[in-house]
């Protein structure tokens, strides 16, 4: 049925972003960019590539100036569906925005806590999550301070409410907190995507499911040998995906990475990550697994209509895409050749 | 802004009112029912006679006028379907814009069909006023309508159905245009299916002489 209605309002986004998906770098030229022996030779290959136009007048290749461009690009693209889009889509285009908030705003704290330079900062923030009160984060010392002065006008001000006990702003917190906004972002965005049943929600819940395992599991991992305790741990996790609630359950008691792999046996897809023994995979590790494993959710989103989450796939593969190219001129730049096929191959 | 999507009074509120709409409506028309029927002129309520009221001029023309309608609602809505997703996907793909035309031509068609209809049950129709009310003129303007309705309704949905394939159509050719020729037959099958109640149509209103 969402055919009858879905073109009124997205159809001509929706081919926009499917123009913008045969966009993405094939197999063959990630070939032709592992072949490369300098960055000039990086750039010539993507000159044939949509990037081509926009490091055509870089005078100086980096692995730097090559992301940045990569990423405005990227931005440009994003904020051109934006302007167009109406009603529900331009909501659930802002849910995908709230993300690069949660990241910038956690940058900024972390930042300051290090007595960083501000301006230093703000210009590494991701500009898809800028919103204009920012700069004022970088002058707040404790957690209500931060929710009054600034993020209360900002559209993470829900996401705040958990996590408003935690006194003092360490490194501890900070990571407890940017997982306590995270869980809060990613239940909200799950349920908003579910409201619009059809194919946005089968699709939307798949990938959201997958996300939110996929922050558990890490969460889990990276808190052994911490002084996280196993109640707090716990509390981070999601309270979406197909691991909630016996996995999480699971998750929560595990002392070792055997533990989690036998959380995530009842799974066949997430068997998967932990199977070490799976043929030339040998070198990948378990971050690797996870991206190749989203790419391949995001990739099966185009081959529905009318629903929207290829818009949220979209945005998923050209990040993958542009880590892929900062992997492989970084391989270059620095001489590192035999790691230069652990990119993550897309179409 | 998206108050009909969001989680408060979502999906299901709107969901909701049309359905108390519809209750409202059945309930009411239950009441004036019971009322007549309790009040003893129960005999009012008679649908047939009610049908023989209504001269077969209106049935004739009703019948006609959902004919074209609902078939050049349904060419409408096939070529707003197919023509958002083709000058999107066009942006990217400039060559399939005139190849895809042939989608837009074909929900176009629909409507066509529709026109033929009611310009044939329009020369059915006779201005003789004097045997109106015989059995033979009710048998006509009842087929014309069931006719027409048909032929609309067949219409209607052919033509959605070419619409969101011939999208379909538009996004596959700018992905690759290896496949443009073999979603158009699957269009043209769609498209063939409103060819069904045009003659369904003709042979229901042949038999009024």
């Amino acid at each position: 049925m969402e055919g009858l209605f879905y073109n009124a309002d997205d159809g001509y986004l929706e081919g926009i972003v499917r123009g913008y998906r045969s966009s993405i770098l094939t197999n063959s030229a990630y070939i032709n960019l592992t072949q490369c022996e300098t960055l000039e030779d990086v750039k010539l290959q993507l000159s044939a590539s949509d990037y081509g136009t926009s490091l055509q007048n870089e005078p100086h290749m980096s692995t730097s100036m090559l992301a940045q461009k990569c990423t405005d690009k990227l931005v440009r693209e994003f904020d051109y569906i934006r302007a167009h889009a109406v009603a529900p889509l331009q909501q659930f285009l802002d849910y995908m925005t709230y993300a690069y908030m949660i990241d910038n705003v956690i940058l900024l704290i972390t930042g300051t806590l290090h007595e960083r330079d501000t301006h230093e900062l703000l210009d590494r923030c991701h500009p898809l999550g800028v919103f204009e009160s920012m700069p004022a984060l970088c002058v707040a010392t404790n957690v209500a301070e931060l929710y009054n002065s600034v993020l209360v006008e900002t559209p993470l001000a829900p996401y705040f409410s958990d996590c408003l006990s935690a006194e003092d702003l360490d490194e501890m917190n900070i990571e407890i907190i940017r997982n306590t906004l995270y869980k809060a972002y990613l239940e909200d965005f799950y349920h908003f995507t579910q409201t619009f049943g059809g194919p946005t929600a089968e699709i939307m819940g798949e990938l959201l499911q997958f996300e939110a395992d996929r922050r558990s599991l890490n969460i889990t991992i990276n808190s052994f040998g911490t002084e996280l305790t196993k109640d707090d741990r716990a509390k981070l996790f999601p309270n979406i995906g197909r691991l909630y609630p016996e996995g999480n359950l699971k998750l929560a008691k595990s002392d070792d990475v055997d533990q989690v792999k036998g959380a995530c046996d009842v799974f066949l897809e997430y068997r998967q990550f932990f199977d070490s023994s799976t043929g030339t995979g040998s070198s990948k590790t378990l971050e690797d697994r996870f991206f190749e494993y989203e790419v391949h959710l995001n990739k099966k989103s185009f081959q529905q209509q009318f629903h929207y989450a290829l818009f949220y796939s979209f945005l998923k593969l050209k990040e993958q895409e542009i880590r892929n190219i900062v992997w492989i001129s970084e391989c270059i730049s620095q001489g590192q050749k035999e790691r230069i096929n652990n990119y993550i191959p897309i179409f | 802004m998206g108050a009909y999507y969001t989680r408060d009074n979502g999906g299901g509120g709107y969901y909701s009112s049309s359905s108390l709409l519809f209750y409202g409506a059945f309930s009411g028309l239950g009441l004036v029912g019971l009322y007549m029927l309790l009040t003893g002129s129960g005999e009012q309520f008679a649908v047939g006679e009610f049908l023989l009221s209504v001269s077969p001029y209106m049935w004739s023309l009703l019948g006609i006028s959902l004919c074209v309608g609902l078939s050049v609602g349904g060419a409408a809505w096939g070529i707003f379907i197919t023509g958002a997703s083709l000058v999107g996907a066009g942006v990217h793909a400039p060559r399939i814009v005139t190849k895809n035309l042939i989608s837009i031509i074909f929900c176009e068609v629909v409507a066509i069909y529709g026109l033929i209809m009611a310009i044939v049950f329009t020369a059915k129709l006779s201005d003789d006023t004097q045997t109106i009310s015989s059995s033979e003129a009710y048998y006509k303007g009842f087929a014309l309508f069931w006719a027409g309705l048909t032929t609309g309704l067949c219409n209607l949905v052919c033509g959605i159905t070419v619409g969101v394939s011939g999208s379909s159509a538009a996004l596959a050719d700018a992905q690759d245009g290896q496949l443009f020729v073999k979603v158009l037959v699957i269009e043209i099958f769609g498209s063939i299916i409103g060819l069904f109640g045009l003659i369904v149509g003709l042979l229901v209103s042949g038999k009024g002489v």
